[in-house]
């Protein structure tokens, strides 16, 4: 527990943007959800399509919803034009708003379908208009229904909040996303007592409003808004950005402890050349180069492979020289965006097994593995079996696997220990493939393309002499061993780092 | 100003069809100022149809409804229904106002609220002490209720009261009182009575002309007495032979 208290502490900023985003998906969704209802109540038919549309909506796991947004709004700049947010708080807070409908529609409707006919009929006889009605008769009684409705929308969307870290948005998702990576369960419980805490807070405040509407106490329906409002309007005073000037520099890191440290690592070097940092742990890897040519973010770590492959949809190898040149040619011509060098280590995809266990199937290659992979699990990191490595690697080889598994990467490397998968997906550069002594499988074919890291910087800063300047002395600096003992740092379960420290620690072992 | 024996009300060809069904059939009629009617027939009769053609809770299909010599569809329905005094058996007090509120809901939509004196004084009409007036609905009971759902009817100061089925989930004792109590503010008030009802020997006894209704037609137009005295053909007659008759045997137990 003591070490849950000083990271709650510093979470101020992280609990400002999630009360700011949750409210704001919130009103939304009540201000297209209620003349919703109004018409459904209106036209019988429309209720069927609205609450259809808002279950639809709700099957879809919110995870995919977020991510979702980001081709929507992509597509959406051919109208809207390249000003268009595709990351961070606009996808966020459509998906939450979208996400938040279902409940309130669904009281607001039941609530009018419940209402006593002979209410309505009196409403009718004495004089009503239809807008009196609505405002005099229906919207009373059925204020404690939607309130109600607004309460359960209210403790979902505070929840689903977390998730909104895949696409940059800062949050309470971020320590949970952080701690999750890197086995620092402190920082994922101090993420889920904020956000449950922040669920429950929002929940009583809006059962005081909805008893209020109940009882008919008008006290405790202003009490409740005025607490209510004073929490967002607080929120949103802090997060006013000081001074958003050039200065302020968001580093961009996708959802594993290598990125996380270099991330500190870069941003530690800014810092001393008198920049304001900030950082957008947890990106998607699809996100992630998006992010950076668009300004979303202004500088990324990024590997040759993955660029050729899902940038450049290249499935050719012409050579590790080769490939990097046309990224950075392709880089500056297609998207403005400056490819700063290679770090130096090379993070490729790789199958690893137990030693153990390679050596019982007498397994040494991706051949071997090939001939024995139907009777054989593989553990892959939740985006692997999508990606066109995996496809490139399965066709020239012809994997056959009797399972495939999804883990994120720290539990890959625990289901390989304890046998739920019999290979998995690993990185060259990760420190656990020495620290648990796994064999890598000869890729004899050379089907997994290089993975050279390489830096990205934002096309609006590409031209900016005194932020390269401060990264230019990374550019080959760091070798593979050192790359594996900061991530192991990070990694381990005993004596853990955080990226920060091993991105120190790293700092002072390359002399930088 | 319409001339005393000028109708108050008048029916022309009015006819109802739902779906293929006919709720009412072609019915004309004329009611004169200050006549208190009841509208007499079986359930499915189309008795409450008729009725709500004049306050426009149900539009005809054809023919017109004329309220002191116009078109009922002249007006906007909100405004016609501010004018019309409406009691129904489902009593529809609105349930998140008090019992002042809800007499004066009428009055306030006109955007003439009622002083307190004034809902006092309904509250009196209907035989209810000034205090019933911060009550909520769900204090009270059925009697109470409707008779707030009257002094509510009465609050904008119609000269036409539409009653359907008004008292017939109450109690045999308050629905008694009610009944009379109505049909002495009727004369008190000099209104125009129109009361639907199922019940032949309320009608009997409140009202002073019953037209029976029967498949969706008016087939006996009588007053009680004439009822009584064996006019309005079988239907009607039919209907009057159940109170008769069960007066007829209250008086052989007693004997």
């Amino acid at each position: 527990m003591s070490e849950i208290w000083p990271i709650l502490l510093g979470l101020g900023d992280k609990l400002a943007a999630h009360v700011v985003l949750a409210a704001s998906a919130i009103a939304l969704g009540i201000v297209v959800a209620l003349p919703l209802a109004v018409w459904a109540s209106r036209v019988p038919f429309m209720a069927r399509v609205v609450l259809g549309f808002a279950s639809l909506v709700q099957t879809i796991p919110a995870l995919a919803l977020l991510a979702l947004f980001f081709p929507i709004l992509l597509s959406l700049r051919a109208i809207f034009g390249e000003g268009l947010p595709t990351l961070g708080f606009l996808p966020a807070l459509l998906a939450l708003a979208l996400y938040a409908l279902l409940p309130i529609l669904r009281n607001a409707v039941t609530a009018r379908e419940h209402m006593a006919p002979g209410v309505l009929e009196a409403a009718n006889g004495v004089g009503m208009t239809g807008w009196q009605k609505l405002r005099l008769v229906e919207a009373p009684l059925a204020a404690p229904y939607v309130m109600a409705g607004i309460r359960t929308a209210a403790v979902w969307t505070i929840g689903a909040a977390t998730l909104s870290t895949t696409i940059g948005q800062p949050g309470l998702g971020d320590p949970i996303f952080a701690g999750l990576q890197t086995q620092n369960w402190a920082l994922v419980l101090a993420g889920c007592i904020a956000s449950a805490g922040l669920a429950l807070v929002a929940d009583v405040l809006l059962g005081m409003i909805e008893r209020g509407f109940a009882g008919r106490r008008k006290w405790l329906v202003w009490g409740g808004l005025a607490v209510a409002a004073t929490g967002i309007v607080a929120s949103a005073l802090a997060l006013r950005p000081v001074a958003d000037s050039n200065d302020r520099i968001v580093i961009g890191a996708k959802s594993f402890s290598e990125q996380y440290i270099l991330a500190q690592l870069i941003g530690g070097r800014l810092e001393k050349a008198g920049y304001t940092v900030e950082y957008r742990d947890g990106l998607g890897s699809a996100v992630v180069h998006n992010a950076v040519t668009t300004g979303a973010i202004d500088i990324s770590i990024d590997y040759t492979g993955t660029l050729w492959t899902n940038q450049l949809g290249r499935e050719d190898n012409p050579g590790r020289e080769e490939i990097y040149r046309i990224i950075v040619d392709w880089e500056r011509e297609t998207t403005g965006t400056h490819v700063l060098g290679r770090l130096g280590f090379d993070n490729a995809y790789a199958l690893a097994m137990r030693r153990d266990r390679a050596a019982r199937l007498g397994i040494e290659t991706l051949a071997d593995l090939a001939r024995l992979s139907p009777q054989l699990t593989i553990g892959g990191d939740v985006e692997f079996f999508e990606r066109p490595e995996w496809i490139a690697v399965r066709e020239a080889y012809g994997f056959n696997f009797a399972q495939r598994r999804n883990f994120t990467t720290t539990f890959m490397y625990n289901a390989l220990q304890s046998g739920e998968a019999d290979a998995i997906s690993a990185y060259t550069s990760d420190g656990r493939i020495a620290a648990d002594d796994l064999l890598v499988l000869e890729d004899v074919k050379g089907a997994f393309p290089a993975y050279d890291a390489l830096v990205l910087i934002a096309p609006e800063h590409a031209d900016d002499t005194g932020l390269l300047a401060a990264l230019e002395p990374l550019v080959g600096a760091i070798d593979v061993e050192a790359m594996r003992e900061a991530n192991f740092a990070v990694d381990r379960e005993k004596g853990k780092q955080s990226p920060q420290q091993a991105a120190r620690q790293l700092a002072a072992r390359l002399g930088l | 100003m319409a001339a005393a024996d000028d109708p108050h009300l008048s029916f022309a060809a009015i006819r109802k069809i739902y779906d293929g069904a006919i709720a009412v059939d072609g019915v004309d009629c004329k009611i004169p100022i200050g006549q208190f009617v009841a509208l007499v027939g079986a359930s499915g009769s189309g008795k409450s149809t008729l009725l709500k053609t004049v306050n426009r809770l149900i539009e005809p299909t054809s023919g017109r409804v004329l309220l002191e010599g116009k078109d009922v569809v002249d007006l906007p329905a909100p405004v016609l229904r501010r004018r019309i005094g409406y009691v129904f058996q489902g009593i529809g007090l609105f349930p998140h106002m008090d019992v002042a509120e809800n007499i004066g809901i009428g009055p306030r939509l006109a955007g003439a609220p009622l002083a307190s004196e004034r809902i006092a004084e309904l509250l009196e009409w209907v035989e209810l002490d000034g205090g019933y007036a911060s009550r909520m609905p769900g204090e009270l009971s059925g009697g109470q209720r409707q008779r707030i759902g009257v002094a509510r009817a009465l609050a904008s100061e119609p000269r036409l009261l539409l009653m359907d089925e008004p008292f017939g989930a109450l109690d045999p004792v308050t629905r008694d009182a009610l009944g009379k109590r109505t049909r002495a503010l009727h004369d008190r008030l000099g209104l125009t009575t129109i009361m639907v009802t199922h019940d032949m020997a309320e009608a009997l006894l409140l009202a002073d002309r019953v037209l029976v209704m029967h498949g969706g037609r008016i087939v006996a137009d009588e007053s009680p007495h004439g009822l009584l005295a064996g006019a309005g053909g079988k239907i009607a007659q039919a209907l009057v032979a159940v109170p008769r008759e069960q007066a007829g045997r209250i008086e052989a137990l007693e004997a």
